[in-house]
């Protein structure tokens, strides 16, 4: 009863807000429908029983991600009117057909696995977060180390992208003003 | 109607990423293009997490970790080639993207 009634007020609040997200055409708006989706989306993790997936939900993508994107909209100029396209319309046909095929697999995939049995089945008696410890160390760790990696080359890449010096970016220059600049701090360090 | 079963969450989730899959057409915006993005991940991982707890299987949170992971190192790489392309052409519309084409 309670889980019903949770699921349809979450389920209409995320709608909303992620609905709101994609239409406003006010920048700082659409960053706030989407942080609030967001956490509205944790609490299905909550009520699926999935409590450290809905926390790591609320820490990275309400916490890392909003912050870095309203880290970069400082840099754009957000205050004005957002544009709309008015549309290819193959894109949109094409994209609405692809929608529909979607529908329809997701409605004929669990007719499909009638006999589907689980890989990994939950531990009796053992806490989520536990759970997902012993299996995520044993099963997956090879991907969860790869993930590792893929983390640390994205937050070089966003280094190298972003920089130190707003003002003066690696990536803007060409080959030859770089050496020359490189020459330029070889002279100052020699005199 | 009252008994949530596995079909509510996947309906959700069917909603949600043809919300977003709006988003992708119709924003011009690149960082709004983002956001709708940001929408489709989650949508998944509604699907995700929605299965793993009615198979009583792992298997669908550790990808539903692993997406979240994909997540933000995506924002990451994607916000500082925003940032460079803003500093060059001093605006982030996609329109402004098609000089490659041919």
């Amino acid at each position: 009863m309670f889980e019903a009634i949770a699921f349809y007020l979450f389920a209409f609040l995320t709608t909303l807000m992620f609905f709101i997200t994609v239409t406003t055409s006010q920048a700082l708006y659409a960053l706030t429908a989407l942080a609030a989706g967001m956490i509205f989306i944790s609490a299905f993790f909550f009520i699926l029983g999935a409590d450290f997936l809905g926390a790591i939900q609320i820490v990275v993508y309400s916490g890392a991600v909003m912050a870095l994107y309203s880290f970069g909209m400082m840099f754009f100029d957000t205050t004005r009117e957002v544009k709309e396209k008015n549309g290819n319309k193959y894109i949109v046909a094409g994209m609405s057909i692809l929608a529909a095929i979607l529908v329809v697999v997701i409605f004929a995939a669990p007719m499909l696995s009638e006999n589907i049995t689980a890989f990994y089945p939950l531990t009796e008696g053992v806490g989520n977060t536990q759970d997902v410890g012993m299996v995520l160390f044993t099963k997956y760790l090879v991907p969860f180390e790869v993930a590792a990696v893929m983390l640390l080359v994205a937050m070089i890449a966003g280094i190298v992208l972003a920089g130190k010096k707003m003002d003066l970016s690696l990536t803007l220059y060409s080959t030859a003003e770089i050496r020359d600049m490189k020459q330029d701090q070889e002279k100052k360090v020699l005199s | 109607m009252m008994e949530i079963g596995l079909n509510h969450y996947l309906v959700l989730s069917t909603i949600l990423f043809c919300i977003g899959l709006i988003g992708v057409m119709r924003r011009k915006n690149l960082l709004l293009l983002f956001f709708a993005t940001e929408i489709l991940l989650n949508s998944v991982n509604i699907a995700f997490a929605a299965i793993s707890h009615y198979y009583g299987d792992l298997t669908g949170q550790m990808f539903a970790f692993f997406v979240i992971a994909i997540a933000a190192s995506e924002v990451a790489v994607g916000l500082g080639l925003l940032i460079v392309w803003h500093k060059r052409h001093g605006n982030i519309d996609l329109d402004s993207l098609a000089t490659m084409k041919g």
